[in-house]
């Protein structure tokens, strides 16, 4: 079978994959955002128990294997009366690790604003959810843009793991192929192809737009 | 609905840490080799001639673009189409090993890059070899700054290592997923494992970092 052959045949099993690999990363990534977001702010806390719990689930998170925490969410949580579907339970797994990640982001990001720009915000009597909104986080988003980069590509990855649970991605749908045909470099090597022009093709040039836009809104180009 | 079962626990936590032996000479082995590999793949980016360069630059990308747990499977799975048998550790191995090579060259592309202009003059003008100026001017320099990233890639690798059970390497989770399908409990392998990972990638964590401050101490940069 040549490799023509090989894609006109199972392409459209591939693409079918790629989709939910796509829906699992989009999920994830939204996830992910919000939870860094919210330790990410909670780190900056004065509270010591606020400051705690942000420290313990970013610590246990970062500190144990995402495929641990995938398993554990889809085959432990029941247990305690929690089911999730295996679709969900797989971009909660991934959105929740890489979350863990982009705490540690956000809040650097955060501390990288001069301070300059606190006091300024200060003198002009602003709130601290205005400053926080108008001054701080649109000069610590662009901060942060370039590692996020990174860390979505580190998510797209991840979400190759929700196969194990038996989520129909792009991984799976490859270990499928090669199981029925023992094609095993068309199968797993257009899995690869196609993974790395999400990540380079994808996720690389709009991370270099959304800095893009960033810095001409914030008058520093 | 917690029904947590400690006499279980006992029966199990010997193969567990059993298993633990296992992944971590994984982890260790792994290492190993993209420490020595990614060296390679960094100073090959460096030479002269732009073919090699672009591409071990497209394949470091490649590498580092996509996921570790199906390069695991293609290393694995590839080999016998062309009748190369691979046991699951040595193709566990090299899938490991290469993709923590493209790290790691990065992180060594990084430290290289963090040695000023002046040492590479001083080392042509006392006319030293390519070979001597890298090994006793550039390298030692380039440690400080390479050495925080070796740690996290270091961690990494271990909470990697999970990702080997696919292809049937007995380390931790193919262990506890042996035991939870024997004795249809996956509560306390699950969480057992959990934890010792946290019991080891925590403190060598907090060692690297102090590691990192000694080894800049020492060098006079702090």
């Amino acid at each position: 079978m040549t490799f023509i052959e090989f894609l006109k045949t199972y392409g459209p099993q591939l693409a079918n994959g790629s989709v939910t690999t796509v829906m699992q990363t989009l999920l994830a990534a939204g996830l992910a955002i919000l939870i860094a977001l919210i330790a990410g702010l909670m780190r900056l806390s004065h509270s010591r128990l606020i400051y705690g719990a942000a420290t313990v689930y970013i610590e246990v998170f970062r500190g144990t294997s995402l495929l641990v925490q995938l398993y554990w969410i889809f085959f432990v949580l029941p247990l305690f009366g929690l089911s999730l579907e295996k679709f969900t339970a797989g971009f909660i797994a991934v959105g929740m690790n890489l979350g863990a990640y982009g705490a540690e982001l956000v809040r650097g990001g955060i501390l990288s604003v001069p301070k300059g720009q606190w006091e300024a915000a200060t003198a002009l009597s602003m709130s601290p959810a205005k400053m926080m909104r108008r001054i701080i986080f649109p000069q610590a988003f662009l901060n942060m843009l370039p590692p996020w980069g990174n860390l979505l590509i580190e998510l797209l990855k991840g979400t190759a793991l929700v196969a194990l649970i038996s989520v129909a991605d792009l991984m799976f749908v490859a270990r499928k192929i090669n199981g029925v045909t023992y094609l095993s470099a068309q199968a797993f090597g257009t899995a690869l192809i196609i993974y790395y022009l999400m990540s380079r093709g994808l996720i690389t040039p709009f991370m270099r737009w959304l800095e893009g836009v960033m810095t001409r809104k914030l008058g520093k180009a | 609905m917690f029904d947590w079962r400690w006499e279980f626990v006992g029966d199990i936590l010997p193969r567990l840490l059993k298993a633990t032996g296992n992944t971590l000479l994984a982890a260790l082995l792994g290492y190993g080799i993209a420490v020595v590999l990614g060296l390679i793949l960094a100073l090959a980016q460096r030479t002269h001639y732009p073919l090699l360069n672009r591409t071990v630059r497209e394949f470091v990308e490649f590498i580092r673009s996509t996921p570790l747990v199906l390069q695991i499977f293609f290393v694995f799975y590839v080999g016998p189409q062309f009748g190369i048998m691979l046991s699951p550790w040595t193709a566990g191995m090299i899938a490991i090993g290469l993709h923590y090579a493209s790290y790691l060259s990065e992180v060594y592309r990084a430290g290289i890059d963090s040695v000023p202009m002046g040492q590479w003059e001083a080392a042509t003008s006392l006319s030293l070899s390519a070979a001597r100026t890298y090994s006793r001017i550039i390298i030692p320099q380039a440690i400080p700054t390479a050495f925080a990233g070796m740690g996290n890639y270091l961690v990494g690798i271990f909470k990697d290592t999970p990702m080997l059970s696919v292809i049937g390497v007995a380390e931790l989770m193919h262990t506890a997923n042996a035991i939870g399908s024997e004795h249809y409990r996956f509560l306390e392998p699950y969480t057992l494992v959990g934890l010792i990972f946290l019991a080891i990638s925590l403190p060598t964590a907090g060692a690297l970092r102090k590691a990192e401050g000694k080894i800049r101490e020492n060098m006079g940069l702090r």
